[in-house]
Formats: structure tokens, C-alpha cells, sequence
């Protein structure tokens, strides 16, 4: 099986809407959802869910009131600020470090397990996938992403593709989305802060020695920006595998929770189809490289 | 004031409601939060003069003292510390700089070094700040912690956030006293909408709403305000123009003064909003 992740630097750039049109064109596939902050593909990929369970992705430090002697030890020692002046726990700011529970003279605070979201894994009629969601302002999106990525192969072992949706940034969540795949496809938009988003974000690719492709999205918007990526591409030895228009009838389909490819627009998903054509190529040059 | 902005995804127009407000007001303080990808200073074209390094304390492990015991691993509980044949591994990235380690250690073996994560640069008179992390760098709380510490009490502040509705953002938002939150008329940015409400919500902030890349074709963001009693603030269109301007690195305040008094104007209702 080989694993291809899209990112993107930052959010809205097409990531979902060109991972949920490949959904349909590719074949042998299963998919997951790796931006468990705010997941969008389930939206567009109805399914039944096979298996739903509780995360527990962290733990938070709770103080047993009765053998409390509110000594402050704890709150002087916390250094996330998580422990108010009369020594209560604050849960939005407890990093479930356990340096409270060392120092406390009485023994009179321990670490709980919290749930921290939830995961699903669903059959579509394209394919397993495998998703979550972080409960709000949860700690522990990263590890969260390794589970979406393990319930995969839990389930399916024998198709040819993971299509992984990734989530934005260059930070914990990104790193657990890309680390041990085998390619990452940047989308970016051909804007000032598009270019600068995705150098960053295939700075990250190429530190974890991943190959890195790019996808320009709405590339017509500002042709110079456009061209400056495909310099910095070309120089940096990234492929452009496909280029996207601006097309606004793509907002319109996908506010009546459709992808190009299904409301029938024929230059969008011809391109999307060549853009994957030129990702398998690729991926077949670097098997060879092997 | 502080006004935070937020999305609950990126890509709807957080930076453009951002910076087109500290465009648009007289003096302000903006502070780029989203320090994964600071992109504020691309439209409002700061000088940088100043550059403070954000560092974080990781333990180091003396040889001579360490025995080998394994408290320090066995009290990690992000796994950055490894103990194979009595030697000690320490992972830096994934190190949460609580200091557990050097509390649980019996022979005083573990002291803490700095290692920079990031860094935070500034203009002259701190009216511009944005934080960046260092490529490879999963952490990013301290670069955010960072910026806080410099925000100005005699001026409004506009505080850009990361997307998402994570921990990156809670302690973005945390102290704010309103909260706007972007959002565009898709099933996506309802979607989205709908968890950056909750978190909102949950911490008790006073918000309102940014429908950016309005059209009359969907009014679902609308529609589920009205049921939820949420005010929206104002809506900018879904426009070529905008969108080929922003490519640009322009604002609609940059081009248009009906832009800046819609801004001024939208300012006015938060100072309303923050004050019920």
C-alpha cells in the first residue's frame, strides 16, 4: 500500500475538495482524514460507521480535596499555570505532565485518563475510511492522528492506495499526518501568502526526507505568483503535477455537498484526473530509484 | 480591547478581517498568532527590527551522576525520554518542558538546558508582532505565550489565530475580550463554524460573525445564526476582485475607503458586543 498525503500549508486551499474528487476517480483505495481539528471529509463522504470509539488521549492531573492541604507546592511547580491560587485544576491548561503529583507532600493528586475525541472508521461506497474528531480545545491532536492512521490497517491491507487528507500548518498534527508515507502532494494558491505557506510546508516534508509534489489550485487567479511557484518548485526540485483553475461553480457545487467530478464539470476533473496519472507516474520513477 | 480572530479552519478570510481591521483603525496593536503560518505581515508590510528568540527548557542528562535508574522515563508522559541499557535517550522535539524529569530524578542527574523553538520579531514600537516556528518543530504554545507577553494595554489588539479549534488556539484566545469568527457559506465552513462556536462558547467569550465569500445562492451560515442567536457582523462577497487583490497581497481597505468605514463600522459593533 502506498500512502499519499495532501497538504497544504494552511486550510482552504482545495485539499478536501481535490482528495474527495480523487475519492471517486481512484481506484483500490482507502482514505482517511487526518486534520482531526476540523475534519471535513465525512461531510462529502457519506458512510456507514463500522466502529466508533472513545480517545483517550490524555491525562489531567485531579486533587483529592480531603488529603489536600493547599500547601501550593503544586502550583508553584506547574509550569502551565494550571493550578489556580486555591489549588484547583484548571482542565484547559493541564498538560497531564504529572510534576504536581511528584512534588505533592500529601500524595494527594494522581493523573486521570481524559477522552480527548473520538475515532470512526465508516464504509463508503469508496472506500474504508478512517477519521476523528478532537473534542474542543483538546490536547493531543498529533497522537490522535496516529490512530486515524493505525485504524487504517486495521482494517484494509490489500489496496493499492491511502488517500490521507491532511490537516494545515507545519506543526504536531502535520508531522503526525506525514511521518512514514510515501509522498505528500503541497496544494497551494498562487498567492503571496500561498507561496510562503508552502515553502514552509515542504520545508517540513523535505526535513522528514519525504518526496513532495504540488498541486497549484486556482491557478488563473495571479498567473505571476503562479509562475513564481513554479520557479521556486522547479529550483527546489518539487514536480507541479496539475494546475486547477478558478472556477467558482466549484463553490457551488460543493455547497450542495458535491465534488467537481460529480456535478459533471469536464475541465476541472480532467485536470484532476491528469494531475493523479502524473502522481502515479512519479511514484513509479521513484520505485525504480529504489 | 482584545479581539481575537478565529475560523475554526484556515482559508476563509482570517487575515483579511484581521489585518483589514488594524488597517482600518487608527492606532492598534495586531499580533499574528498563527505562527505556523504568519501571513499578516505580507498585507500590512510591517519593518521588522526586532527578533527575540523563544527557547524552551529540555533536560540534560550529567553521565557521571545517572545511574541508569529510568524514573526520568517512566515519569514522562510524552515519551521524550528513553532509558536502553541503562542510557538515556532524550528526544528534544517531543519534549513538553514540564520539568518532571529533573523533580523525579533520585541522583540530581538531569538539569535543563535552552534550545530554541522559534523565534518572535516586532517593529519598532510593537504595534506589529508575529511568531514563528522553526521548521521541524511540533510546539508551538511557548512562541504564542511569547507574543502575549508584549500585548499593549492602551490600544486595541487584534489577536490572528491559527486555524482549528486546538490548544494553539485556546491559549490564543484566552483573555480575549471578543472573538470574531470567520467563516464562508459551504458545508465545510459551517462545519467548521459550528466546533470554533462550541469552543468559543465554552470559554465565555462574547462573539459575532464574519460571513466572508457571501452570495445569495446559500445562506446556511445565516440561517443556523439566527436559529443560535448569533449576530453577523458584516459579510464581504464572493469576488474575483477581492480574491485576485488578496493574491496580491492587497486588502479591500487597501483600495477602497467604503471598505475602511465598513471596518470602523464593524469595530464599533465589537466594542458593543464586548460590553453586554
Amino acid at each position: 500500500m502506498k500512502q499519499v498525503v495532501f497538504i497544504s500549508g494552511k486550510g482552504g486551499t482545495g485539499k478536501s475538495t481535490l482528495v474527495s474528487s480523487l475519492s471517486i476517480l481512484v481506484k483500490e483505495k482507502v482514505l482517511a482524514d487526518c486534520d482531526v481539528d476540523a475534519p471535513n471529509l465525512h461531510i462529502l463522504l457519506k458512510g456507514e460507521t463500522l466502529k466508533k470509539e472513545d480517545y483517550f488521549g490524555a491525562k489531567e492531573a485531579s486533587i483529592d480535596n480531603c488529603s489536600c492541604v493547599k500547601c501550593g507546592v503544586c502550583r508553584d511547580t506547574c509550569r502551565f499555570g494550571a493550578i489556580s491560587e486555591d489549588i484547583k485544576i484548571i482542565p484547559m491548561k493541564c498538560e497531564g505532565c504529572g510534576a504536581c503529583v511528584l512534588v505533592c507532600p500529601q500524595g494527594a493528586i494522581h493523573l486521570e485518563e481524559v477522552k480527548t475525541g473520538e475515532t470512526y472508521v465508516s464504509a463508503t461506497n469508496r472506500g474504508t475510511f478512517s477519521h476523528a474528531l478532537l473534542d474542543i480545545g483538546a490536547e493531543g491532536s498529533g497522537k490522535l492522528v496516529t490512530e486515524v492512521r493505525k485504524n487504517i490497517y486495521n482494517y484494509k491491507k490489500d489496496e493499492k492506495w491511502v488517500l490521507i487528507d491532511g490537516s494545515p500548518g507545519i506543526g504536531c498534527v502535520v508531522i503526525a499526518s506525514i511521518t512514514g508515507t510515501d509522498a505528500v502532494v503541497a496544494v497551494a494558491e498562487p498567492t503571496k501568502s500561498g507561496l510562503s505557506d508552502l515553502e514552509r510546508v515542504l520545508g517540513v516534508a523535505r526535513h522528514f526526507q519525504i518526496p513532495g509534489f504540488v498541486c497549484i489550485n486556482k491557478y488563473d487567479l495571479n498567473q505571476e505568483v503562479a509562475s513564481q511557484i513554479e520557479d521556486f518548485c522547479k529550483k527546489n526540485n518539487f514536480p507541479v503535477i496539475g494546475k486547477i483553475p478558478f472556477d467558482p461553480s466549484i463553490v457551488k457545487a460543493l455547497q450542495e455537498f458535491k465534488t467537481p467530478v460529480e456535478v459533471g464539470n469536464s475541465s476541472v476533473t480532467d485536470r484532476i484526473k491528469s494531475l493523479w496519472a502524473r502522481l502515479e507516474e512519479e511514484m513509479e520513477k521513484l520505485d525504480e530509484k529504489k | 480591547m482584545r479581539i481575537a480572530v478565529l475560523s475554526g479552519k484556515g482559508g476563509t478570510g482570517k487575515t483579511t478581517v484581521s489585518a483589514s481591521l488594524a488597517a482600518s483603525l487608527e492606532s492598534c496593536q495586531y499580533i499574528d498568532c498563527d505562527v505556523e503560518e504568519p501571513n499578516g505581515y505580507i498585507f500590512l508590510k510591517p519593518e521588522l527590527y526586532q527578533n527575540i528568540s523563544v527557547k524552551v527548557l529540555v533536560p540534560e542528562i550529567d553521565v557521571m551522576k545517572c545511574n541508569g535508574c529510568g524514573k526520568c522515563s517512566k515519569v514522562c508522559q510524552f515519551n521524550a525520554i528513553a532509558v536502553v541499557k541503562r542510557k538515556v535517550l532524550v528526544f528534544p522535539e517531543i519534549c513538553h518542558h514540564c520539568g518532571a524529569c529533573t523533580i523525579a530524578c533520585p541522583n540530581d542527574a538531569i538539569h535543563e538546558i535552552e534550545r530554541e523553538i522559534g523565534i518572535v520579531e516586532m517593529n519598532g514600537d510593537e504595534t506589529f508582532l508575529h511568531g514563528k516556528l522553526n521548521i521541524g518543530e511540533p510546539i508551538s504554545i511557548p512562541i504564542i505565550q511569547e507574543l502575549k507577553r508584549h500585548i499593549k494595554k492602551d490600544m486595541p489588539v487584534i489577536l490572528d489565530c491559527s486555524p482549528g479549534a486546538s490548544c494553539t488556539v485556546v491559549c490564543s484566545i484566552e483573555g480575549c475580550d471578543y472573538c470574531i469568527l470567520v467563516t464562508e457559506p459551504t458545508p465545510f465552513g459551517f462545519h467548521d463554524l459550528k466546533i470554533a462556536v462550541q469552543l468559543v462558547r465554552k470559554m465565555e467569550i462574547p462573539f459575532g460573525v464574519v460571513v466572508n465569500k457571501a452570495s445569495d445562492a446559500s445562506k446556511i451560515i445565516h440561517e443556523f445564526c439566527k436559529n443560535e442567536n448569533i449576530e453577523i457582523l458584516m459579510e464581504i462577497p464572493f469576488s474575483r476582485e477581492i480574491a485576485s487583490a488578496y493574491s496580491q497581497g492587497i486588502l479591500p481597505t487597501h483600495s477602497s475607503m467604503e471598505w475602511k468605514e465598513k471596518f470602523r463600522e464593524l469595530y464599533k459593533k465589537l466594542e458593543r458586543g464586548a460590553a453586554k
